[in-house]
């Protein structure tokens, strides 16, 4: 056993690099749970935008490019699951999980012919001097640019949701879309919008695996990544900064488990394979646990609109 | 200035509505002129709503045409109306409880001002009218009588040149009833239109100038409230004679149920928790329990149905403690309950109506054997109620929601009575009943009272009470008063039972 070779900054930095798809995956779903909608779909939806941004990476050459392109093809799933849902008024958790099944399998046959293939390469953002602090360096400002986003759309939504007209609009028809609608909103259209921008972040969190984090492409790459984004936003008790928190601790367990394997620590490696999730979903069940309403769902949540009479 | 010299406001031309099956709305027509108060009267169903979500934006009209102050007014949505100077305040659905009052305000308004100013506006306007709110408070917290008020400012902060207001005192006390009279009445004089829908005859007598009475769909009579007696208005509603239920006055048994310091914490999310409360009833006696909505009542019934047990003493049925046994157990034992939700609590809205009939009096009834249902008793059981209340339904195939309110509501009510039972408890028996079944409802209960059963029966319609019950009692936070017998009773003190005007005072706005 060698607990030396873990090196706590390069733990971190590779933690925020582990947390972004289940950060991007998992905001998303939240503003989709904030409108009421509750869309099981985040997997299926993460690994269609693995494959897209993926394919489009390397069809392109570009990166960039590529990750518009997951963000697309996650967006055009999630069109399905809202056509569905809110206009055939199909059940939310059948499809849903229908959603997931279809997209793993379409995922499959898209990428046959790109196994093996290694992705145009995506850079770090220069931070100049910033990169060059002893510590702080390496752990904050040597990152891509997808690290930066990931924290910056949490606080975007934490803003939108609380402080902004729109994200009030939001919350209103999640809590009670029979008053929303009374009152003139247009739920139907606000719902889509809402899953459309969930679809768009778990594209977004599915290619950042496919040209990032793994980076190549393979069936079934995304591994219950979306799953555990949408267990996230639950016990974070839909709060922005609880889902980083939540995805950071998800990260830094997987990460942690990992260098424990190669350090030898004479645990099972199954028990450290488990552990993150375990982890991870009991310190957000005591985070979440006696607050009473606070924490609770949006009442709205998963049920069906039809404006009737 | 005289009434009838003030120019008319809104002006409805010959409105029609119709849905697949049911003309809503058929040629109807009437106008407001500027600070008049004007009703609308009819049954359920009688087109009242339809007709205000019209003139709300909520719904278009088929036909006919309206004018606002001589302009044409046809809004495409509420924001529309809301632009141009319609506000309306909803009987429910239309706060958001998990959001605070100032956010509930805002979303009912075009372009509300930042938060902080909203909600320095909100305090203003709310002292203003006598009508005290806390911006920063969850609507969810807030008690009925409260979130009306909120409803009211989100009017009020839009100066609206009509008010529409639907069953506005359903959930308030008489003493907050007066003081909503008082605030309208100070709208009216500075000029703004009110349309008032209600049921209670007397608060239309004493507030409104002018009556426009529907009755399906269509507009019947009109009339001014003040020259007409509450009986003569409901008469005119319903289209036909009415007639009191008849009361025994039969000598009282012994004492059948009996709730001794009963303690609940509410299960449901924003409820009312119980506490120390205790009361009897004798055989043949019917308690009515009144309480603004969201006091208790909700808990009360599900305490007394064992959907919520308690410890074993607190519910006694004929002297035996069954507060720790479930619904079936104080079936067996003699007690039936009918809560106050038809469709998800009292009746499975997709199943039929001998599947209704078997949930609740398989135990009574004996309609399983030996672990197997009996289908031709429970139909035949559900026959049975059809008969004698009155359901209106093709068969007793048919799924509960394919009912109307009116006659689900007598389904459910007459499966409870119809089990012979000794203690009948029953939350807001005839909410959302059309007149006559109403009536109906109140004699089926005072029969089973005459025939021995002893009857606790929730519901926030004084009248209703006053009708029916031999003893009086109110809920107000989760403490119930002390029992009074209704002879002799005063509206006045009744609502001081109630709690009285919760904190709010008389308008002290200055024309």
């Amino acid at each position: 056993m060698d607990l030396s070779a873990i090196n706590p900054a390069v733990l971190v930095a590779s933690l925020m690099m582990a947390a972004v798809p289940i950060i991007l995956a998992a905001i998303g779903e939240l503003v989709v749970e904030k409108s009421g909608v509750l869309n099981l779909g985040v997997e299926g939806m993460m690994i269609i935008g693995a494959v897209c941004g993926f394919v489009v990476a390397v069809k392109t050459g570009s990166p960039f490019v590529g990750f518009l392109g997951g963000a697309a093809g996650g967006a055009g799933l999630s069109l399905i699951f809202a056509l569905l849902t809110q206009v055939l008024l199909a059940n939310q958790v059948a499809t849903g999980l229908a959603l997931t099944l279809f997209g793993l399998g379409l995922s499959s046959l898209l990428g046959q012919g790109f196994n093996g293939i290694k992705p145009p390469a995506t850079g770090k953002v220069p931070m100049g001097p910033l990169a060059d602090i002893p510590g702080v360096g390496p752990v904050l400002f040597q990152h891509n640019l997808g690290v930066y986003l990931s924290i910056a759309v949490i606080a975007a939504v934490w803003w939108g949701l609380k402080y902004s007209r729109m994200g009030l609009i939001l919350r209103a028809v999640g809590e009670n879309h029979d008053a929303a609608h009374a009152l003139g909103y247009k739920v139907v259209r606000i719902r889509i919008a809402a899953i459309l921008f969930g679809g768009a972040m778990a594209g977004l969190g599915g290619a950042y695996i496919s040209l990032v984090r793994v980076p190549q492409w393979t069936d079934g790459i995304t591994a219950g990544a979306g799953w555990i984004a949408l267990a996230i936003v639950v016990f974070a008790s839909w709060r922005p900064w609880r889902v980083l928190i939540g995805a950071y601790l998800f990260g830094g367990i997987t990460v942690l488990q990992l260098n424990l394997q190669v350090a030898n620590v004479p645990i099972p490696v199954e028990y450290l394979s488990m552990a993150p999730y375990l982890i991870t979903i009991l310190v957000l069940v005591i985070m979440s646990s006696g607050r009473g309403r606070a924490a609770a769902a949006p009442a709205a949540l998963g049920q069906n609109f039809h404006a009737s009479r | 200035m005289n009434d009838a010299q003030k120019p008319a406001l809104l002006a409805v031309q010959g409105v029609t509505k119709a849905y697949p099956g049911v003309v809503a709305n058929s040629d109807v027509s009437f106008s407001i002129r500027e600070g008049e108060v004007h009703a609308l009267l009819g049954e359920n169903g009688a087109g009242k709503s339809t007709l205000v979500k019209m003139i709300y934006g909520l719904v278009q009209p088929d036909a006919g045409a309206m004018e606002l102050r001589g302009v044409p007014y046809a809004p495409a949505d509420p924001r529309a109306a809301r632009a141009a100077g319609v506000g309306m305040v909803f009987q429910h659905f239309s706060l958001f409880e998990a959001l605070n009052v100032a956010e509930n305000v805002a979303l009912g308004m075009e372009n509300p001002p930042k938060l902080r100013a909203l909600a320095q506006a909100i305090r203003d306007v709310s002292t203003e009218y006598g009508l005290p709110l806390d911006p920063g408070r969850m609507v969810g917290d807030l008690s009925a009588g409260e979130r009306q008020r909120v409803e009211i400012i989100r009017c009020l902060l839009q100066s609206p040149k009509l008010l529409i207001m639907d069953e506005p005192t359903s959930v308030l006390t008489p003493q907050e009833v007066e003081i909503l009279f008082k605030t309208l009445r100070q709208l009216a004089a500075e000029g703004t239109a009110i349309l008032y829908i209600s049921h209670k005859l007397e608060e239309i007598r004493s507030l409104c100038d002018e009556a426009t009475i529907l009755r399906r769909g269509k507009v019947v009579d009109t009339c001014t409230p003040r020259e007409k007696t509450a009986r003569e208005l409901a008469e005119m509603m319903v289209g036909a004679v009415l007639t009191p239920p008849a009361r025994s006055g039969g000598a009282k048994g012994a004492v059948a149920l009996q709730v001794a310091g009963l303690s609940v914490d509410s299960p449901i999310p924003f409820g009312t928790s119980l506490k120390d409360i205790s009361f009897a009833v004798r055989r043949g006696e019917v308690l009515g329990i009144a309480g603004v909505a969201g006091n208790g009542q909700d808990e009360l019934l599900l305490a007394l149905s064992g959907e919520v047990r308690t410890a074993r003493d607190a519910v006694q049925i004929d002297g035996v403690g069954i507060g720790d046994q479930g619904p079936n157990e104080r079936r067996r034992a003699g007690l039936v309950a009918a809560p106050e939700e038809r469709l998800g609590h009292a009746a499975a809205p997709d199943m039929t109506l001998v599947e209704n009939a078997l949930l609740s009096g398989a135990v009574r009834q004996g309609l399983v054997r030996r672990g197997f249902i009996d289908w031709a008793a429970a139909k035949g059981f559900a026959q049975t109620i059809v008969r004698d209340f009155d359901v209106r339904t093709p068969s007793t195939g048919v799924a509960a929601r394919a009912l109307s309110g009116g006659n689900l509501q007598k389904f459910v009510i007459g499966r409870e009575l119809s089990q012979s039972p000794g203690v009948i408890v029953i939350n807001q028996p005839t909410w959302g009943v059309d007149a006559s079944a109403a009536a109906a409802i109140r004699q089926a209960i005072l029969d089973r009272a005459a025939a021995g059963a002893a009857v606790v029966c929730i519901s926030q319609d004084l009248d209703e009470l006053l009708e029916i019950a031999d003893n009086f009692a109110a809920l107000n936070e989760g403490r119930l008063s002390a029992q009074r017998p209704v002879q002799g009773l005063s509206i006045e003190e009744i609502g001081l039972m109630m709690g009285g005007a919760h904190g709010m005072e008389v308008a002290h706005h200055g024309p």
